[in-house]
């Protein structure tokens, strides 16, 4: 269980990108959040795994308060949190075994990182899971050589090598063409079955996130202001979402002040 | 109402505004006092100078034609000349690799270590090989040692700051995505970092090979090995044929190289 | 998905076993040939650590006692790189258009490669010490020594540029009967004058660097400042005229940075 507590992040002395945002995923399922750019969606799925740190609040895995780790406990704590990113983040120049294996740098010893020699179980989990996203036979392939939907299904494989407890995907889609994005979306949907996963997705294209996810969170600049099933999600909410601008959003907050 | 002539200030045509040809005459100014400085009080003899030309002829005229006769010996002390060159290139190559991590902003530890790294990376820069090798040659003697030592010196600079500013272009996407999955500091930079500079490192490391065959061939001239001995022997005996040959044999040192280089760089970019 | 493989290895750098065997095998008896061949007298070098205390103690702390040796030095150095930048650009422009595949014809085309290489090829310590011998010691012979220095670094670039430039203008000119020289003056200069500008500069700061080191052989500059306080064991001194070479490097070094980045 993922359980975010009145969450602030502000950047130097700015307006805070987020505004004690609260936000509990339970369970298995597939949650999108939406909203325009600039209200906070990639900032919060950061702060969850702390490559952005937060100002204040408590952002609490299964049991664990993430906000106040340091050296070597981060990074066990990071071990279970997957991401993809929008980029893939992929290092080029080397294989797609050795990225895919990338995931399990938190659990090998740096010897074995440094040489190259996984555990069995390492190499036989991530045939299984290449095989299953269908990449398994570009293993010896340097990463540069795919595709871009190749170039993400290993992003997603390199995260699920963490047997990871959440897995975060910052618009995973936004740099593939339509179908492709349709294949990663439901490759996300049907791994987080599989596995029993919550996942939690980033996301511009509101159609695929009807049709892929279990729930919506509605962002606009540093709030939650729709979390609801997919089907509750209509013309009104959706204007709401994606209305306004940070100035005039910034102008109604005085006015709640004052 | 203002025509187009006249917003621009004027009617007529001329390639720079009035502002930029002041500066242009200004430069030019400068660098004529310059010259005009340096050409008037230089400590020359000037009857030398018209000389020159007759003086070198004469010297050329020495030269020819080379004699070869010691051309065993030759190629001998140049196959050392190469292998120096070689040798300290390695050596260097190897020392400024944690020198380049210290110096690049985005690995070095703090600030302190970011400033003792680029504290090296100046002085070994600046400092030029044969002053290197002058320096070596007092504390360890004639010999190889002491060129090897130079050009090693002189190598870490050049590498270390070519490969610092190579960390520091590098993607930084992938740096995030292995720092998300957990990795500790060192595996990042096996994994992220040195994959993404290696390009780079062979690239500097030949070219800096190429550079320190050149250099290899004057260690000899302050007495730190290699065929720079032979040809100051044969000058200071006056022996000109035999500088010719160890010239002409510098010159195909100095071509092959370039090949080789080329040939490298082809072959492992 | 029980046949699924449970060892990986990554994909040798080189492909054909046989060959990456040889390369390694290469490799390692070069170091040892190398390292065994070597000539090296051990119980010098060893004898290096108690030097080097001496040395580094008799260099500490620098001194600028003789500083007007030391001026004199560094003033004759800059002259020597001023008319060696000058004499070399100058005479760099003919040959760069020699060497330029796409202007000149190929005998004059070949000549033109020909100096360029060997002007690169020897180190300008060698090219001080052949200079020293004909018109004797002192800065004369370093300017002519960083003359031959620069042409190799001006007009091999410089020819590179030419070989690049934008054909079509050429032939414009040619095409509305320009004689040659105009042609040259209006089609070809402005399109290599901003690379000229940068080149000057840069070779400036170079020949500032390498006079620093002709001296050392006779040439003139504050080498010859500097390698004297070497011979006479004037450690503190050498220290010191080191300290004002690497300064002015870096000054130069930095002027030279600013006025590229400006022109562009």
């Amino acid at each position: 269980m993922l359980k975010i507590t009145d969450l602030v992040k502000r950047y130097g002395k700015g307006n805070p990108v987020l505004k004690n945002l609260d936000l509990t995923i339970e369970g298995e399922s597939v949650v999108s959040i939406i909203g325009s750019s600039g209200a906070g969606k990639s900032t919060l799925l950061r702060c969850i795994n702390r490559l952005v740190e937060p100002t204040s609040g408590s952002i609490e895995l299964n049991g664990t308060e993430l906000t106040s780790l340091h050296g070597r406990d981060l990074r066990t704590a990071r071990r279970k949190i997957g991401m993809v990113f929008q980029g893939f983040n992929l290092v080029d120049r080397l294989t797609v075994m050795e990225n895919v294996q990338s995931g399990r740098l938190g659990y090998i010893s740096t010897w074995s990182a440094v040489m190259r020699r996984y555990p069995k179980e390492d190499i036989r989990r991530a045939y299984e899971l290449m095989e299953r996203v269908g990449i398994a036979h570009y293993a010896n392939k340097r990463a540069d050589e795919l595709s871009g939907g190749e170039r993400q299904r290993v992003g997603v494989v390199r995260a699920l090598m963490q047997n990871p407890e959440i897995l975060l995907a910052d618009e995973p889609t936004a740099s593939l063409d339509p179908k492709t994005s349709e294949q990663i979306m439901g490759l996300l949907r049907d791994l987080a079955g599989e596995l029993k996963l919550p996942v939690l997705i980033n996301i511009h294209n509101v159609t695929e996130a009807k049709i892929y996810t279990d729930r919506i969170v509605g962002m606009r600049y540093g709030r939650i202001i729709f979390d609801d099933v997919p089907d509750k999600l209509d013309q009104e909410a959706m204007d709401q979402i994606y209305s306004g601008s940070p100035h005039a959003d910034r102008s109604e907050d005085m006015k709640e002040a004052s | 109402m203002s025509t187009i002539a006249e917003k621009f200030g004027r009617e007529d045509w001329s390639r720079f505004t009035p502002k930029q040809r002041m500066q242009r005459y200004a430069a030019f100014a400068f660098c004529a006092l310059a010259l005009g400085w340096a050409l008037g009080s230089i400590d020359v003899i000037w009857a030398w100078v018209w000389d020159a030309p007759e003086q070198m002829g004469d010297l050329l005229g020495r030269m020819y034609p080379p004699d070869p006769s010691n051309l065993g010996d030759i190629l001998l002390v140049l196959l050392e000349t190469v292998n120096i060159a070689t040798f300290a290139t390695a050596l260097g190559v190897m020392m400024s690799l944690p020198v380049a991590y210290l110096a690049a902003q985005n690995t070095t530890p703090n600030r302190a270590t970011l400033w003792f790294g680029r504290l090296i990376l100046v002085t070994s820069r600046s400092v030029n090989t044969i002053i290197w090798a002058l320096l070596f040659v007092a504390i360890f003697g004639p010999g190889v040692v002491a060129g090897i030592l130079a050009i090693m010196f002189r190598s870490i600079g050049f590498i270390g700051k070519l490969l610092g500013e190579a960390i520091e272009e590098i993607d930084k996407r992938p740096v995030e995505a292995l720092e998300a999955t957990g990795a500790s500091r060192f595996k990042v930079i096996v994994y992220a970092i040195i994959p993404q500079v290696m390009p780079t490192f062979w690239a500097v490391a030949i070219l800096r090979w190429d550079i320190n065959l050149r250099e290899s061939t004057v260690l000899g001239l302050v007495g730190a090995g290699g065929i720079g001995i032979i040809l100051q022997g044969a000058i200071d005996t006056f022996n000109w044929p035999e500088a010719a040959t160890v010239l002409l044999a510098i010159l195909a040192l100095v071509v092959l190289g370039e090949v080789v280089s080329a040939f490298l760089r082809r072959r492992i970019l | 998905m029980s046949q699924v493989p449970d060892t990986w290895r990554k994909p040798p750098f080189i492909a054909n076993r046989w060959l990456r065997w040889a390369v390694y095998l290469g490799v390692v008896s070069y170091v040892v040939w190398v390292g065994a061949s070597l000539p090296v007298n051990w119980a010098r070098v060893a004898d290096g650590i108690g030097r080097a205390q001496r040395i580094f103690g008799g260099a500490f702390p620098p001194s600028f006692e003789r500083s007007g040796l030391l001026i004199d030095g560094f003033l004759e150095s800059l002259k020597i790189a001023l008319l060696a930048t000058a004499g070399g650009v100058a005479l760099s422009i003919p040959i760069a258009f020699m060497a330029a595949r796409n202007i000149a014809p190929l005998p004059i085309y070949y000549l033109g490669r020909a100096i360029i290489i060997i002007a690169r090829s020897f180190h300008p310590v060698i090219v001080a010490i052949i200079f020293v011998k004909a018109v004797g010691f002192g800065p004369f012979a370093g300017v002519l020594t960083l003359i031959v220095y620069s042409i190799g670094f001006v007009a091999k670039m410089l020819a590179e540029r030419i070989e690049e430039i934008d054909f079509g203008q050429v032939e414009a000119m040619r095409a509305a009967g320009a004689p040659y020289l105009s042609t040259l003056v209006y089609a070809i200069f402005p399109q290599i004058m901003p690379r000229q500008i940068g080149l000057s500069i840069y070779q400036l700061d170079s020949n500032l660097r390498a006079s620093a080191v002709v001296g050392i052989v006779g040439a003139g500059g504050i080498g010859a400042t500097l390698a004297n306080a070497f011979g006479r064991y004037d450690y503190d001194f050498a220290l010191a005229i080191t300290i004002v070479i690497v300064g002015a490097i870096l000054i130069s070094e930095g002027v030279s940075g600013m006025i590229r980045k400006r022109i562009g």
